[in-house]
């Protein structure tokens, strides 16, 4: 049974309409893709789910569990099992990566003693040991940003990830490593959403489903092979 | 003495005072000396509004509570904010001393013999006076009554509060502390706090304030003098979270001969009103001071506050670091001076005040005086305001935690340099204080 079930959406942002009706339903431990080109609302589609306050929904619904997302706060949605890894991570000056990560695992019901377990293990399988005592984001290079989404993923074992662009910027080693995160986290039951335009990072962890997205909807679904015809010919494709 | 609670400032009254506490002569001659400097004095022409403090409305000095000398001995109310402050588990990390002071005597302490081994001299500052005659030599030698009348009125009218003298070479090891809080209804508080620091010797002293709600509007009035000798080490903490309606006017001065090192780092939370300027006179060369200041501002308040450094000395360095968090209508001022005399050639100064506003109505300044009596000096300075960003909230958000949670994360974060030099169980009491106030604006 899918866990997140999207109907109808559409979202506004600044009062302009960029989803105009996405229909997609995410299946526990399975991976799939969301791909399109620059500008066709895979963004707005994962922060809209997130709850990001300048994102509007103006029509449609989506559901977790079957419960009503939409209409929580964005740390409830979070508290539910949904977890966005961002594009772009804002740095927050002064605040340990380590006592954020204690805070949100708490919220997540994760004791102490489990996060004194699980943290060094996570921080060991993104190879991000030397990040203890940093702050969090804080001078992180752009490959070491997505990393820190990575980590925090690893220990929040969210229901759903939606991972918008999570290979931007990262190089061949760290893009093997986030990959087999990623396939390690949906074989332990999560329902991946990676977005992006580039096949690449589907190579190493192919998807049971692949949407395109373009223009505000969903104009085609498949399977591996539509990302792999999307590699060879471009976004061309789908609009033959 | 049976001091009426409607009792005004007189020659009398301080004559009174003066003979209850069975005080030297001098220390009477020093009282009527203050009042009459107190009465000439006009009130600062600077900083916040103080027309709504009428001074002859106060009873200047509370009846003693009967000296408890255990813990358990303490009234179950002290005891309840002890506790609430974390303040047993501070003393049980082997702090070296804890005094309440309730109103204007010092009820409790308790020193730990191995201080008291060095040769420390830890005492309330009542009985200092009259057992040690040549503290006459350094009672308010730093801060004379001529510097301003709140000084002049603490002078003539202050009451309790904790003497320290560390013998030449002496480190000790764990903080003092001392704990003041106002109890009855518009009574001033006016204790007095000396540290004498011999050579190369070295004392860390903490100070924490809380006070409950009165109706009617509370001063306090305390005195902080340190005389920090050659190569000695003082550092001085205070965490202040007086009820809202208090008027907080303090007077905090330290004394760096040469190559001793004086810190001050405040973090004021409360008050109605607060004034408070600690300076240090690097009087030899290569004496420095380090002033770290923290404030949160809220609704209605006005916390003015500021670091002062005068550099008297070749050699000598100060360095100013100030964070201020303002919420509401709360408004916050620092005034960061550095005032560098001719012969402190190879002088360095810092000075740096970063505020962030949390809602629209907020209001802050910050005024820096540089003044610089030689080319041969570095100084240095740096003012930032900003507000919370909201991508940050929603990343935070998106994390699971709630808004006052994310808050207070980077609220905490933003005053992380002033919070890690304050000890841990002010800091997480700090936070509690911070994460509480969110809670109750976002709802």
């Amino acid at each position: 049974m899918s866990v997140l079930v999207i109907e109808g959406l559409h979202v506004e942002v600044g009062g302009k309409p960029v989803l105009r009706g996405v229909d997609l339903a995410l299946e526990p431990g399975q991976v799939h893709a969301l791909m399109g080109p620059n500008g066709s609302g895979k963004s707005t589609l994962a922060l809209a789910l997130a709850g990001e306050p300048g994102y509007t929904v103006t029509r449609g619904r989506a559901t977790l569990d079957g419960e009503d997302l939409l209409s929580l706060p964005p740390h409830e949605r979070a508290r539910k099992g949904l977890f966005l890894a961002f594009q772009y991570p804002p740095e927050i000056e002064g605040v340990s990566l380590r006592e954020f990560l204690r805070l949100a695992c708490a919220e997540r019901g994760q004791g102490f003693c489990e996060f004194q377990r699980s943290y060094p293990h996570a921080l060991r399988r993104l190879r991000m040991e030397g990040f203890d005592g940093r702050e969090l984001n804080v001078g992180f290079s752009g490959g070491e940003k997505k990393r820190s989404e990575l980590l925090q993923l690893y220990l929040l074992r969210p229901k759903v990830a939606l991972l918008d662009e999570p290979d931007s910027g990262v190089d061949v080693d760290a893009l093997r490593l986030i990959a087999e995160a990623i396939r390690e986290l949906a074989e332990g039951g999560t329902a991946v959403l990676i977005i992006t335009h580039y096949p690449r990072i589907l190579e190493h962890v192919p998807p049971s489903e692949v949407f395109v997205l373009d223009g505000g909807s969903i104009v085609e679904r498949g399977g591996p092979e539509l990302a792999h015809r999307i590699g060879e010919e471009g976004f061309e494709v789908i609009r033959r | 003495m049976t001091i009426p609670q409607t009792a005004r400032l007189t020659r009398d009254f301080v004559e009174a005072l003066s003979s209850e506490k069975g005080e030297p002569r001098w220390m009477r001659d020093h009282r009527l000396h203050c009042l009459a400097v107190f009465e000439k004095t006009p009130l600062p022409r600077f900083g916040p509004d103080l027309s709504a403090l009428d001074l002859s409305d106060l009873a200047y000095y509370a009846r003693p509570v009967e000296p408890v000398r255990s813990w358990d001995d303490l009234p179950e109310e002290i005891r309840r904010t002890f506790l609430a402050l974390r303040l047993p588990e501070a003393e049980q990390k082997a702090l070296a001393g804890l005094g309440a002071q309730v109103d204007s005597e010092v009820v409790y302490r308790s020193l730990l013999a191995e201080v008291r081994a060095q040769g420390v001299i830890f005492a309330s500052m009542d009985q200092a006076v009259k057992d040690h005659p040549w503290i006459q030599d350094y009672f308010m030698k730093t801060i004379p009554p001529e510097d301003n009348k709140f000084a002049a009125l603490h002078g003539a009218v202050w009451s309790g509060g904790t003497f320290i003298w560390v013998p030449p070479g002496v480190e000790v090891a764990v903080p003092l502390q001392a704990y003041y809080r106002m109890q009855t209804e518009a009574v001033g508080q006016f204790e007095h706090t000396l540290i004498v620091a011999e050579p190369g010797s070295s004392l860390h002293y903490i100070e924490g304030c809380s006070a409950p709600r009165f109706a009617r509007s509370a001063l306090h009035s305390g005195m902080v003098e340190i005389v920090a000798k050659e190569g000695s080490k003082v550092r001085f903490t205070t965490v202040q979270n007086w009820s809202k309606n208090v008027y907080n006017l303090n007077n905090k001065r330290a004394l760096a001969y040469a190559h001793a090192a004086v810190d001050w780092v405040s973090g004021s939370l409360g008050s109605k009103v607060t004034m408070l300027y600690p300076t240090t006179v690097l009087l030899g060369p290569g004496a420095r001071t380090e002033n770290l200041s923290f404030t949160f501002s809220q609704d209605g308040m006005w916390l003015d506050t500021g670091a002062r450094a005068v550099h008297r000395a070749p050699g000598t360095t100060s360095r100013l670091i100030s964070r201020s968090v303002v919420q509401g209508t709360g408004r916050s001022v620092f005034r960061g001076t550095v005032h560098v005399h001719p012969e402190a050639k190879g002088a360095k100064a810092h000075v740096e005040c970063s505020t962030l506003l949390l809602t629209p109505e907020a209001r802050t300044e910050t005024i820096p005086i540089l003044r610089a009596e030689t080319d041969d000096v570095e100084l240095g300075h740096e003012a930032t305001v900003g507000k919370v960003s909201q991508d940050q909230l929603f990343y935070l958000m998106s994390r699971g935690l709630s808004e006052a949670q994310a808050m207070s994360l980077i609220v905490n974060g933003f005053v992380s340099p002033i919070l890690k030099e304050i000890p841990l169980e002010y800091a997480v009491e700090l936070r509690g204080i911070l994460e509480m106030s969110f809670e109750k604006a976002i709802g």
